[in-house]
């Protein structure tokens, strides 16, 4: 019940806030129609008429450059008026506060909220009281979801490797914190990856993280074995707050991927990072911008994406019979 | 009956003929998807059309976007990245209620600001709706109300009347 609100009656996308609860088709399909505004890259003029006259406004209560900008450089190819707002959080009457700032734009007649957000669940909330004919997009919601940085990051999975059905994923580094491995996790499974592995520390992992549906690895050396597409996550300092790890030059040691660890993988293995890296803490920088990276296509790719999700969110909603 | 090579003989004839008297000088061919890509292709071949076909898929141009959403099978649009001034032949199948070539051309001009945009369909059909016409066609029908035009291909190519059930 409470994941179908994703979806309107028809079935179709009314908002994104989680990889859970769709299905492979919709998946597939946003794939698909993100592949397509790859082309207009070779336009003159970037831009499609398909938002025209919309105004969507991105709410980024935490602070975030590249999911942002690239948000708004989408919208603004689908010719949607777009405005961008970083709002502090107060620490007190969260909800209360919230409501107040969706009701007031709302007053503004507008008809789609992208929402970045420390607490979990931050999305979902507003889906579920703003009007009805507004959407809503999660940029990221605290520790639970970051839907759209999982789907570029199968776009670019797609783009090298054709196929997930062959493939073996690595997810190595703070889990525990990681609202993108979860969002990733789901995305891999639904769309079908032969085995989606975690690699990190007993302290970086969730407990029952078995239950997501992956296999555990404590040892990045024979973790690596086999393994087609590496995502390297950032380690969060800022939401450590008690100690985890003994040192950032220990855990380079023992989970930064070099260029020795990565020759364990296959050799057409590429190496992904939703960014921002922290270099020599997680990814050496010879790994970072080697050949085998595709850290900055995985930025390109978000805009495509980011048009793919919002258009298709945009389509006629509420239609009766 | 409509026959397929009738049509496309009559089509390139009036091409052969508009070509001339525009002046077009190393047309540029696009194909609209599905159907129209399917006549260009031939219409390509009997031109002897020295660029590769250009595809185009409109479907993040249409007017309809808000009542029909996203075509979940919509295709990337194969262009070259300069048409600025270049000659074009625009190509579709069936010439209706006018929108569709709306659509095309704005999507063309986003790409760049053609010399002359040259207009080719296989059948013209009543049901106009905005003030555009094709400049070379392959025929001219007027059609039941629950009457439609279904192309198959690529090949063979072939040409159907359906009349749709008053029920479906």
């Amino acid at each position: 019940m409470t994941e179908n609100i994703q979806l309107n009656s028809e079935g179709k996308l009314k908002h994104f806030l989680s990889i859970e609860g769709l299905n492979k088709t919709l998946l597939t399909e946003i794939l698909d129609i993100a592949d397509s505004f790859i082309g207009m890259n070779d336009q003159q003029i970037k831009k499609v008429p398909l938002l025209r006259g919309k105004t969507i406004v991105n709410l980024f209560f935490e602070n975030s450059t590249r999911t942002r900008t690239t948000f708004e450089l989408a919208a603004k190819r689908l010719s949607a008026d777009v405005l961008s707002m970083s709002i502090a959080t107060s620490s007190t009457s969260k909800g209360e506060s919230l409501l107040d700032t969706i009701r007031n734009l709302e007053a503004m007649f507008v008809d789609m909220f992208v929402v970045r957000h420390a607490i979990s669940g931050a999305a979902h909330f507003i889906a579920q009281h703003t009007a009805p004919h507004i959407s809503v997009i999660n940029a990221g919601d605290g520790q639970h979801a970051h839907p759209t940085q999982a789907m570029l990051d199968m776009f670019t999975i797609r783009q090298v490797k054709q196929d997930f059905s062959n493939l073996r994923v690595a997810i190595i580094g703070d889990i525990l914190h990681s609202r993108v491995a979860r969002s990733q996790i789901q995305a891999l499974n639904t769309l079908g990856a032969a085995e989606v592995r975690v690699i990190a520390p007993k302290t970086l992992l969730p407990s029952h993280v078995e239950s997501l549906g992956v296999n555990v690895s404590h040892d990045l050396t024979s973790g690596l074995k086999d393994i087609d597409v590496i995502i390297m996550l950032r380690l969060q300092k800022e939401r450590m707050t008690s100690a985890l790890l003994p040192s950032e030059s220990e855990y380079f040691k023992c989970f930064g991927l070099t260029e020795a660890k990565l020759k364990i993988a296959k050799p057409d293995a590429i190496v992904m990072h939703p960014g921002p890296i922290n270099r020599g803490v997680e990814i050496d920088s010879k790994v970072a911008d080697g050949p085998q990276s595709v850290i900055l296509k995985q930025v390109s790719n978000g805009i495509a994406i980011r048009m793919a999700v919002m258009a298709m969110a945009m389509q006629k909603q509420g239609a009766v019979g | 009956m409509l026959d397929i090579n009738d049509l496309l003989n009559k089509l390139e004839a009036e091409l052969k003929r508009v070509i001339v008297e525009r002046g077009l000088v190393d047309p540029l061919m696009i194909g609209i998807r599905t159907g129209g890509v399917w006549v260009a292709e031939q219409l390509h071949q009997r031109l002897g059309i020295k660029d590769d076909l250009a595809l185009l898929d409109i479907s993040f141009y249409r007017d309809d976007f808000s009542q029909i959403g996203v075509n979940p099978n919509v295709k990337p649009s194969q262009l070259p990245q300069d048409i600025k001034g270049r000659d074009i032949i625009l190509v579709d199948d069936v010439f209706y209620t006018g929108r569709t070539i709306r659509a095309a051309l704005n999507e063309i001009f986003d790409y760049g600001r053609p010399n002359q945009v040259v207009l080719a369909v296989l059948i013209e059909r009543d049901g106009k709706q905005i003030p555009l016409c094709p400049d070379c066609i392959g025929t001219s029908i007027i059609m039941d109300a629950g009457q439609r035009i279904k192309l198959t291909g690529p090949s063979p190519l072939s040409i159907h009347l359906q009349t749709l059930d008053a029920v479906a």
